[in-house]
């Protein structure tokens, strides 16, 4: 055999092998299959609303103790280049967001972390568990995990709250947004086990079905925002990067070529 | 002895210097007038790209010193203190974090390189071993650097990886004890992994990188044909094959460490998680060591390793075993591959097979180390556990291209294999015993392909003569 076919059988071989003996038992797919949270990060309509209903219905119970308020405003676009003065912001943030008090009883400063005044304490007393900080919940779960966990309460009578969840197996939580989308029974109850557990309205809230995906799309990209804030730079900064280096390769190829061009 | 002063040529501020310090001979004897084979190919990048990563790592490293605080109560939060709002500090850690994988990236290639082109043969045994001594630090620099997160991945990893030294008898306890500095993973434990992360290892690093390169040197680069430059030099005593590596190699290189730096940021800007690869996605929750979770998975680089730790159910001590015996193999390969022709360009085909094949069970076991452990995935550990092993015998067997000695290991080897599967069936365990009786054909196949088919196709069994002068 030529060298060249040994070589393209030797590259082809490890791809068709490993491929080969993984596929060769199949796939066992489990798990609850999760709904698309498509969220758009550039959208910053979107990222205010979802700000708004996080202060609302999510903030005294769950801190984003790793984010401060002020670059929060900023990046989700309350900031100068969409005519916002300082001030404005400052006054937004205090009337609407900032809750805590320090220690002499005044309202916490814009540049302070988003923490709450719900103890652990409290928290474990009244649902058994510590309430979990959401600075990361986008990383560690993802956008599609919150974006099917928030659509995915039923009532069970079952659990203490009286709610049980798709996605998070008897969470300790009530349905937050119940006043939003109303309640939802399982369809199929656990014994079925073909198909997915389905979800029907039984009693509506205040907004539609399209509506409620809106809010919870809107909460979904917040808390993906939140999760990492500087992905809404960082791709900028790649492209730049990139072109950089394609300029670079050019002319260290010509170098390269121009010394070779005498080793035979 | 020398002159005194010392002679040099050089005048000025660098005459000045190399009368007290040999600069202009350094320099020489590895850059301007070191020579290196001709025939470099893509492989051969790797080597430099790994001191690249080095270097990264370093660097990045100390930035992320200055800000990170080895402490259980504020190491988790300082990370992210870090991501959120020293300035640029995510391009750093992503640095730092990237840098980890594509150390072990650039590492393998390096590795494969070596075992392809037989870099190990021809007095390099030394430069084999002290690479292996890297790649065993580089391991133990990752685990530790992995604890400091804090998060949910860090606290458990470093939970199983110590939990494997209780597995030894009689000093286990005591070992895992001094170890931790602790009874449980805690803040002992990550002020000491910390110190040797940022410290002790790297210092050992670099010093091994160091005489790594002094023993290449010393004994000259290998090549993709294995010819060894150095057995026709000209009239000055410069090999016919070889040019000096300064300035050819290093504007040679510049373009591959660009390409590199491409994937490298493309990575850091656009996917810096690397789909939960490089950054697994459970370890943005906090350590608690009171919720264990339900699938602890390592790193990648760590995964083949892994699985050979799971695939040894015999005890778990024999599991640990079995784990560092397949990194311990790697160290013998000099002295079990004893064919006197290094490049795999001139080996017969079956030496081709074995490498590709090893190849792809390398990636399999990596995969197979991050998946949840379900019957078939099990047994497929065991059987790419059992080729994983089963190489170092047919590399061994290669050594010659006697074709009875082929039929000699193949009956040995084989009948091994079907010997540990009677001991290991178990009618009873229906699920697993389903499993045993289709996945021998991994190993036994292995073994078809690499010793019977050299051994009854004489075309797969022929070596071509190695050239006297490096192609192209």
């Amino acid at each position: 055999m030529s060298n060249s076919i040994r070589k393209w059988i030797f590259v082809l071989l490890v791809p068709i092998a490993v491929i080969g003996v993984i596929g060769s038992v199949g796939s066992g797919g489990h798990g609850v299959a999760l709904q698309s949270a498509n969220v758009n990060l550039s959208d910053k309509d979107s990222l205010q609303r979802g700000a708004k209903y996080y202060a609302n219905y999510c903030m005294g119970c769950h801190s984003l103790k790793f984010s401060r308020y002020n670059r929060m405003a900023e990046d989700i676009g309350l900031n100068a280049d969409n005519g916002f003065t300082d001030d404005q912001v400052t006054a937004f943030l205090k009337e609407n967001l900032i809750f805590t008090r320090d220690e002499d009883g005044k309202q916490v400063k814009t540049g302070s972390l988003m923490t709450n005044a719900y103890s652990p304490k409290a928290a474990a007393e009244a649902f058994g568990t510590s309430v979990p900080d959401l600075s990361l919940v986008g990383r560690s779960r993802g956008a599609d995990w919150i974006y099917s966990y928030l659509k995915g309460f039923y009532l069970d009578d079952s659990r203490p709250m009286g709610v049980n969840n798709t996605v998070f197996k008897d969470v300790g939580m009530p349905h937050v947004l119940a006043d939003l989308q109303g309640y939802q029974t399982l369809a199929h109850q656990e014994g079925d086990d073909h198909g997915a557990a389905k979800l029907v309205l039984s009693k509506p809230g205040k907004l539609s079905a399209g509506e409620y995906d809106r809010v919870v799309r809107d909460l979904t990209g917040f808390l993906a925002y939140v999760s990492e804030p500087a992905q809404l730079s960082r791709k900028m900064y790649g492209i730049l990067t990139l072109l950089f280096l394609m300029v670079l390769f050019g002319f260290a190829y010509a170098l390269s070529k121009e010394y070779w061009k005498d080793i035979h | 002895m020398a002159a005194y002063p010392r002679k040099t040529e050089a005048t000025g501020l660098l005459g000045w210097v190399d009368e007290r310090f040999p600069v202009v001979q350094t320099w020489k004897d590895h850059m301007s007038e070191y020579y290196a084979p001709k025939n470099f190919n893509v492989w051969y990048y790797f080597g430099v790209l790994a001191m690249l990563v080095l270097v990264i790592q370093i660097v990045s490293g100390i930035f992320l010193t200055m800000h990170y605080k080895p402490d259980t109560g504020m190491a988790f939060a300082s990370v992210e203190y870090i991501m959120r709002d020293v300035p640029g500090g995510w391009f750093i850690r992503y640095m730092h974090s990237t840098g980890a994988s594509a150390f072990f990236i650039v590492v393998y290639f390096h590795m494969f390189r070596g075992i392809m082109y037989g870099s190990y043969k021809g007095k390099r045994e030394l430069v084999w071993l002290i690479g292996m001594v890297i790649y065993l630090a580089l391991m133990a620099e990752a685990f530790m650097g992995y604890l400091l997160p804090w998060g949910q991945m860090s606290f458990w990893g470093a939970q199983v990886i110590i939990n494997l030294f209780n597995t030894i008898p009689f000093i286990g306890e005591g070992l895992s004890l001094f170890i931790r500095g602790d009874f449980v993973i805690s803040d002992p434990t990550l002020n000491r992994l910390f110190a040797f992360h940022v410290a002790a290892v790297p210092m050992i690093l670099v010093a091994l990188v160091f005489v790594h390169i002094v023993a290449l040197h010393t004994v000259g680069s290998n090549n993709p044909d294995g010819v060894e430059i150095k057995a026709l030099k000209n009239e000055k005593g410069i090999p016919l094959d070889g040019i000096p590596f300064h300035p050819y190699y290093t504007v040679h290189d510049i373009p591959a460490i660009v390409v590199f730096l491409m994937a490298f940021f493309a990575v850091i800007f656009f996917a810096p998680e690397m789909g939960g690869y490089f950054l697994e996605f459970a370890n943005f929750e906090p350590a608690n060591p009171l919720k264990t979770p339900v699938h602890i998975a390592p790193v990648w680089y760590f995964t083949p390793f892994y699985t050979v730790l799971r695939a040894v159910t015999l005890s778990p001590f024999m599991g640990t075993l079995a784990m560092f015996g397949a990194i311990i193999m790697l160290f013998l390969l000099p002295w079990l591959d004893r064919n006197p022709v290094k490049s795999w360009r001139y080996r017969n085909t079956a030496h081709m097979l074995n490498l590709a094949i090893f190849a792809a069970v390398f990636i399999i076991l990596g995969y197979l180390g991050v998946k949840a452990v379900t019957p078939e995935y099990k047994e497929m550990g065991v059987r790419m556990t059992e080729i994983y092993f089963l190489f170092f015998a047919v590399i061994l067997a290669h050594s010659s291209t006697n074709r009875g000695r082929y039929l000699v290991w193949f009956v040995v080897l084989a009948g091994s294999l079907i010997a540990i599967d009677f001991w290991r069936y178990n009618p009873d365990d229906l699920v697993s015993a389903a499993q045993i009786k289709w996945q021998w054909v991994w190993p036994i196949g292995y073994l078809a392909v690499t010793l019977l088919l050299p051994f009854f196709v004489k075309g797969c069994n022929a070596e071509k003569t190695v050239p006297e002068r490096v192609t192209s």
